[in-house]
């Protein structure tokens, strides 16, 4: 492997913060969509589920390639000369988007399947709005979603990957390169595959002892 | 916005709807074909056989589909065993790479729906089938099998959305389906909003016609009150009473 354990290393927290930055962003996002979708009126409720339906419909790929060629084409018009938009930049909006279109189907999905008794209840109760999300349906939701919710993070780890395709030097990034330059495909790519493996299974187990730790109530 | 340029992606891209459409059948139909007998291991087999699947379908699903294309792509040349022998043919030609990437990666997703499935017949009913006097083959093709693959279909469609997404990576690998053709034409034209949001829209009605298609097939398998069923159940004779053969006591 020569010098290139290093730039795994790199490569890997490069992969992590990625994917950390982005699946945070998508979660906030996603959160608000499905709150508003939820509350507000038919006409925003139909531009959440467009937005929903496009984001689920399109590949991750494709959406990585137009955020980060067209973000360059707009910057370079906005700019008046040539800009290049960062490629982690890049794949942070665009996996954002993506964690965020499934993410407000997996907390409406949640929120539809709390109780309406609930509401009601927390309603006889005195409690206004903001407090009815935070103490009563939030909580609900959150241990709700969980299960669904932790298949999003697994598969934002493997979809960091198509990330390198425009230059980002992740982890398969690192193997492209060492496996062009030591002629050895086999070991780089099989190294590549281990890592993203522990990383998925470190999700996996944390959502797990996430989900015991929080089972859903009343179940 | 360039409308002419989108005019001439909506002429070319279609080109590439083909192959696109291949590899997500071909991969599909290879996929379901192998998980049909590794979910009835991975449900039902000995508890080894039913561990050697689970590794199987963690590993594919752990890694990325892009690891595993290049994997295979560029990394079963450098073995000098594969090179010689007669599958050479094969592996070093891109189509089939991205096929066989998208047959293991179909076959575990599948596999690990269809077992969820098999778990969540209701044990009654296999007992029943068992108490008829069916062979375990008979009951696993004619009972247990249909009712998983209601209760997976579901899941399953999520599986063809994505293997029509996923085969838009067969584009590294220099294969042109839509993707493909959309990255060329924007090395040429180097306007890549217009392109690649017409490569969108085609991606979208693909998945969308694929899940309405799902729903359809949902509605025509679904047991209770459609119309077929019904219909189907009107011209059938009625069973005569059955004659009580057996004396009373």
């Amino acid at each position: 492997m020569g010098g290139f354990t290093t730039q795994f290393v790199v490569a890997l927290t490069v992969t992590i913060s990625l994917a950390l930055v982005s699946g945070c962003l998508g979660t906030a996002f996603g959160l608000f969509l499905a709150i508003s979708k939820g509350t507000a009126q038919p006409r925003l409720n139909r531009v959440v589920t467009a937005y929903t339906t496009v984001v689920r419909g399109v590949p991750e790929l494709l959406i990585i390639l137009l955020i980060y060629f067209g973000g360059t084409t707009l910057a370079s018009t906005i700019a008046g000369r040539y800009v290049e938009v960062n490629a982690f930049t890049a794949g942070v909006i665009a996996l954002s988007v993506v964690f965020s279109g499934y993410a407000t189907e997996v907390f409406r999905g949640a929120i539809a399947a709390v109780p309406a008794g609930q509401t009601e209840a927390a309603k006889s109760l005195g409690l206004n709005a903001w407090q009815r999300w935070m103490f009563v349906i939030g909580p609900q939701m959150l241990r709700l979603a969980l299960p669904a919710y932790g298949n999003l993070w697994i598969s934002l780890f493997k979809d960091t990957a198509l990330v390198s395709i425009v230059g980002l030097t992740d982890i398969m990034r690192v193997a492209y390169v060492g496996a062009g330059s030591l002629r050895a495909p086999l070991t780089f790519y099989l190294a590549a595959s281990a890592l993203y493996l522990s990383l998925t299974t470190v999700t996996l187990l944390s959502i797990r002892l996430a989900e015991r730790r929080y089972p859903a109530l009343g179940r | 916005m360039n409308l002419g340029l989108m005019l001439d992606a909506m002429v070319v891209l279609p080109s590439g709807v083909g192959l696109t459409l291949t590899l997500t059948v071909l991969s599909l139909t290879a996929g379901f074909l192998v998980s049909v007998p590794l979910a009835f291991m991975r449900a039902f087999g000995r508890p080894g056989l039913s561990l050697a699947v689970l590794s199987y379908t963690y590993v594919i699903r752990g890694t990325p589909m892009l690891v595993q294309l290049f994997l295979l792509y560029y990394g079963l040349g450098q073995i000098q065993a594969v090179r010689a022998s007669i599958f050479w043919v094969i592996l070093r030609d891109p189509f089939w790479c991205a096929l066989l990437t998208f047959s293991l990666n179909s076959a575990a997703h599948t596999t690990e729906i269809l077992c969820r499935g098999l778990q969540s017949v209701p044990k009654g009913v296999t007992e029943a089938a068992t108490s008829l006097g069916l062979k375990r083959f008979q009951i696993a093709r004619l009972v247990t099998f249909p009712i998983a693959f209601r209760i997976s279909l579901p899941a399953y469609g999520n599986e063809v959305v994505g293997m029509i997404k996923g085969s838009s990576l067969a584009s590294t690998v220099t294969l042109l389906e839509i993707t493909g053709m959309a990255r060329q034409m924007v090395s040429t034209t180097f306007a890549p909003y217009e392109i690649f949001i017409v490569a969108g829209a085609i991606y979208l009605s693909l998945t969308s016609i694929a899940v309405k298609a799902i729903q359809l097939l949902e509605r025509w398998l679904s047991t209770d009150g459609n119309r077929v069923h019904r219909r189907k159940a009107r011209l059938r004779p009625p069973l005569p009473d059955p004659e009580i053969t057996t004396p009373l006591p």
